[in-house]
């Protein structure tokens, strides 16, 4: 068990494409930390070279206590679990968990009590003696798992190895991982471009961008105070509505907020301190569909009636997702299926203001 | 680390001062160097065996029969100027043309036969078909000779059965050239048939239904589908073999030893002939470097269209 | 009425059904007919091979008759040629050769074909190119120099020089193929086995070879048919009896002068074929691969 440290560390590919630029990020020890981003953010990258498996530019990774930059991915004491299981074809599934530990000269009956342990934990003690083309997806992935407890090395890491399950089995084995992780808390670090999985599975989330961190922060606080409209905008599903829109006096010395002549909504008095500054500057205004919701008479504090022309219904069963459009903008609500909502017509909403956001149209950064 | 087994690779220790090459860079630096060493055995034996060889093939060509002096292109110009020679350049030539070009066309037919029929008969139809490439061609030339022999051989008999005078097989120029001809096509059409069918296999079905849709009849879907899509493993089959049939030297050797009257000849057994039986080394130097331009013209062309295919592949 | 025309209607479409399935079968029946008389094409020299093999030297001699059918088989080229000492010593020389070849050769390519695919070092492209074009070198072009190197290093007239000269025309193939089946290996396993704690030569020994071994064994196949049944070096560079190899061997040996033995070359020719074709009616399939591999892996 160890702690992770990426300091300043930048990799440059050979042609100069900077995939990292210069990320630090401190894990403590038994944590669960997700890497998530959009594809080609540099993600795996940042995975494969605390792996050792690619080389750094500049900057340091430690693992429990040492700089690792010099050495190689076999002296590291780490496991890696990879998106297409990379099993070996040809070992049986007792093999594959025992490899490691075999080319380590581990005591022979050290490895079969370690393999079947992990073996237990993974539920495939009947699967030992086959072969990994007679698994199924599912079984493979817990395969993959094995082969890193077993070795009980100092730190997991994953590469999106739930990518290649269909959406059900995702979904159980992402229950699996976190179950393995309350057993065995070793720390880790997973990787994943899908904003579920890293909300669900980590004890902090990193969300990267472009080769650089946008923000860390529990899946609570990345959800409730994103850092930036890019944050805002991945974390949360269906995603954040933008809307263009400029700060102005409100009524009782307070502030408004102008979307269109029509929409002009008071901020709400705890927030008038922090946006003051911002008074008569456009801005972006972020709302998340939750907090746009059918109207209700009995409000609170905060809440403010919005009413707009229904675009499209997309009714899912435990809700209804509405889309209007706000001068070319698509806003989408999320509302009870039982209220009445019809193309063409104007449907009254709540917004509640306690839960926006004000952003800089520029930098993005939220306010 | 953890568990106290692992051997650290040489230089970690020193490799934390400043200045110095990281031990990650001599890791990469020395799966680099592994990787060379590990192709080394190969480069010494291509640069030893074939690539040497093949300069001093050039440097042998230019001396005298007795190798004491240096005659410059004049085994070239001696060569060309010889009756023989022309007669092998013709044969070389005729031979390697029209034996590609039925072992193309046979093996194309027998591709799509094979094709036609259930994938689980298939195997034991290919098993038989390919019986000619399995046997070692320097062997079952021999079965050829035996079977062209003038007095009592079994296709003159047959001939006389049906009441046919003896034909000298390979006792006349032209009938010879034929046999080695004939011979060349029996050996080198599983070949073609083999790669063929691989081709043909890979075509998707669909594109055979889709074309039916669109209302193609057979000779329709055979130029507008198969022949494209297949058109780079032909070409590279066509010169591939255009290369080993050009190069040829068991068949002629065994079959006719070059005669009658050197027409059968072909650039490899005349080299044999006068390099090694004559002893003229220099002038069979010149004689093998003939063949050169040619291979290396259709290599030009295999190797592109290689190179185009693994990027389909790749695609 | 209109019970005449839906009956007629299903009678067109019923005849239709027929044509068209009369068409597949003719099709079907015309593959068969076609390719039973291209196999008959094929195998007649074998067959011819197999019945002169069986006659003996009277039969052979006396000119009687048909000669495609045996009238008295008898083993007595096969025993004359088992018991005879020569060709006891070309096979054993074959023997010798080729497995040496294929050692060799097998790991010149395997150790290249992983660094190739695996291990880019300056040039390493280049140098598959280089490999490839070695492939399209044909043995007749360079045998004359190589009789004057092989002279130099006084190996003429000495098997080894076979063992030397096989490999240049096995491995370039060889190697090829390799690089298509490690390349078609994923990186993902070779970066586990790197974690896993392999180094280079483990994780090619534990992972790649096993991994590769429908490749390993067309590779093998490919060397062991070139030199098995290569010609023009053992003729040209071997010619006492106790060097030479079984495909000179046979001609040199039971052709003296213009007395052709030709029972006993047929039964030679029959005894040498048989270790391909044993190989190759158990291995079809790999054999099959690695011939077409050249042109559809890369
Ligand atoms: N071997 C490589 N050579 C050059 N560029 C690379 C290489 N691997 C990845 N990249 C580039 O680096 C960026 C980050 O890649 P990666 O870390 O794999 O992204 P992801 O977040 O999807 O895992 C991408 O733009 C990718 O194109
Ligand atoms: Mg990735």
């Amino acid at each position: 068990m160890a702690e992770v440290s990426v300091r300043k560390v930048v990799k440059e590919y050979e042609g100069g494409v900077q995939a990292v630029k210069g990320i630090d990020l401190d894990i403590a020890d038994h944590e669960f930390v997700v890497l998530v981003g959009p594809s080609g953010c540099g993600k795996s990258t940042t995975l494969r070279m605390i792996a050792g498996l690619e080389e750094i530019t500049s900057g340091e990774i430690w693992i429990g206590g040492d700089v690792v930059n010099d050495v190689p991915p076999r002296d590291r004491d780490i496991a890696m679990v990879f998106q297409n299981y990379a099993l070996y074809p040809h070992m049986s599934v007792f093999d594959n968990m025992a490899f490691g530990l075999k080319l380590r000269k581990f005591p022979k009956d050290e490895i079969k009590r370690r393999v079947d342990d992990a073996a237990r934990i993974l539920d495939i003690v009947p699967l030992l003696d086959r072969k990994p083309r007679a698994l199924s997806g599912g079984q493979r992935q817990r395969v993959a798992m094995g082969r890193a407890i077993v070795r009980n090395p100092k730190v997991f890491l994953f590469d999106e190895p739930l990518s290649n399950l269909d959406a059900k089995l995702r979904v159980q084995m992402r229950t699996e991982i976190k179950k393995v992780h309350q057993t065995i808390p070793t720390t880790t670090v997973y990787v994943t471009h899908d904003q579920i999985e890293a909300m669900t599975l980590a004890d902090r989330v990193v969300v990267m961008n472009g080769g650089v961190i946008e923000q860390v922060g529990t899946p609570q606080e990345l959800y409730h105070n994103p850092a930036s409209r890019f944050v805002a905008g991945f974390i949360g599903s269906p995603a954040m509505n933008f809307l263009p829109c400029r700060i102005q006096d409100g009524a009782n010395g307070g502030l408004a907020v102008r979307v269109t002549d029509s929409i002009i909504v008071p901020i709400p008095p705890a927030r008038v301190d922090r946006y003051g500054a911002y008074k008569g500057k456009e801005m972006v205004l972020g709302i998340r569909p939750e907090h746009l919701f059918e109207h209700r008479d009995h409000g609170k504090p905060g809440w403010t009636r919005v009413d707009l022309p229904v675009d499209v219904v997309e009714p899912m069963g435990m809700e209804t997702m509405v889309h209007f459009f706000v001068e070319g903008t698509p806003v989408c609500a999320r509302i009870d299926p039982a209220t009445h909502a019809a193309p063409g017509e104007m449907l009254p909403l709540t917004a509640d203001l306690n839960q926006m956001h004000l952003m800089l149209p520029d930098t993005g950064r939220v306010v | 680390m953890a568990d106290g087994t692992s051997v650290p690779i040489g230089g970690l220790a020193s490799a934390k001062s400043a200045g110095r090459k990281t031990a990650m860079q001599k890791f990469a630096q020395r799966r680099s160097t592994t990787g060379f060493l590990l192709c080394l055995p190969l480069i010494l034996l291509v640069a030893c065996f074939v690539v040497y060889p093949a300069f001093y093939a050039i440097y042998l060509s230019m001396l005298n029969k007795k190798m004491t002096a240096f005659v410059g292109l004049g085994n070239f110009q001696f060569l060309l100027k010889r009756h023989t020679f022309q007669l092998v350049i013709f044969q070389s030539c005729l031979f390697a043309i029209t034996a590609v070009v039925l072992k193309a066309l046979l093996g194309f037919t027998l591709a799509h036969l094979m094709h036609n029929i259930p994938g689980k008969n298939q195997k034991i139809w290919r098993g038989l078909l390919l019986v000619p490439w399995v046997i070692p061609l320097a062997l079952s030339t021999l079965t050829w000779w035996w079977m062209f022999d003038p007095s009592y051989s079994a296709f003159n008999w047959v001939l006389n059965q049906f009441g046919f005078a003896n034909v000298p097989w390979l006792g006349v120029g032209w009938i010879a050239r034929f046999c080695t001809i004939a011979v060349n096509v029996w050996y080198g059409t599983p070949f073609f048939m083999i790669m063929y069918l691989a081709a043909l296999k890979s075509v998707p079905e669909q594109l055979y239904e889709a074309s039916a849709i669109d209302g193609a009849n057979a000779v329709q879907k055979l130029f507008f589908v198969t022949l494209p899509m297949m058109r780079n493993i032909i070409s590279i089959t066509v010169l591939f073999s255009l290369i080993t049939t050009f190069a040829d030297f068991d068949i002629v050797r065994i079959l006719t030893a070059g005669g009658p009257q050197d027409m059968t000849h072909v650039f490899a057994t005349y080299a044999f002939q006068v390099g090694i039986q004559s002893g003229d080394i220099p002038l069979g130097a010149a004689d093998s470097l003939f063949m050169f331009p040619i291979l290396a013209f259709a290599a030009f062309f295999v190797l592109r269209g290689v190179t185009k295919r693994t990027k389909e592949i790749a695609a | 009425m209109s019970a005449s025309v839906t009956e007629r209607r299903v009678a067109v479409a019923a005849q239709r059904k027929n044509s068209l399935h009369r068409q597949r079968m003719w099709a079907l029946w015309g593959s068969y007919i076609a390719l039973g008389v291209f196999v008959v094409m094929f195998l007649v020299p074998p067959f011819y091979t197999l019945m002169t093999s069986l006659k003996s030297s009277a039969e052979i001699s006396a000119q009687v008759g048909s000669p495609w059918l045996v009238k008295h088989p008898s083993l007595e080229n096969f025993w004359y040629l088992i018991t005879y000492p020569n060709f006891q010593r070309y096979y054993l020389n074959s023997v010798i050769v080729t497995i040496l070849t294929v050692a060799v050769s097998m790991v010149i390519s395997v150790l290249a074909a992983f660094s190739l695919s695996r291990m880019g070092f300056w040039g390493s492209q280049t140098l598959s190119t280089g490999v490839f074009l070695t492939y399209l070198v044909p043995p007749s072009l360079l045998f004359i120099p190589l009789f004057q190197i092989i002279g130099q290093l006084g190996l003429i007239n000495n098997f080894w020089c076979l063992v030397i000269l096989y490999p240049t025309l096995a491995v370039p193939f060889c190697t090829w193929i390799m690089i298509g089946y490690f390349s078609s290996i994923p990186r993902e396993l070779d970066e586990a086995a790197l974690i896993d704690g392999a180094g280079y030569l483990q994780m090619l020994w534990k992972i790649f070879i096993p991994v590769a071994m429908p490749g390993i064994i067309a590779a093998t196949i490919f060397a062991f048919t070139v030199s098995w049944g290569a010609f023009l070096y053992p003729l040209a560079y071997l010619y006492t009896s106790n060097q030479m190899v079984l495909t000179v061997g046979i001609i040199s040996d039971l052709i003296r002068g213009d007395v052709f033995q030709w029972g006993k070359i047929m039964a030679a020719c029959l005894l040498a074929s048989l270790p391909p074709i044993v190989i190759y009616a158990f291995l079809m399939d790999y054999y099959v691969a690695g011939l077409t591999a050249g042109a559809t892996k890369g």
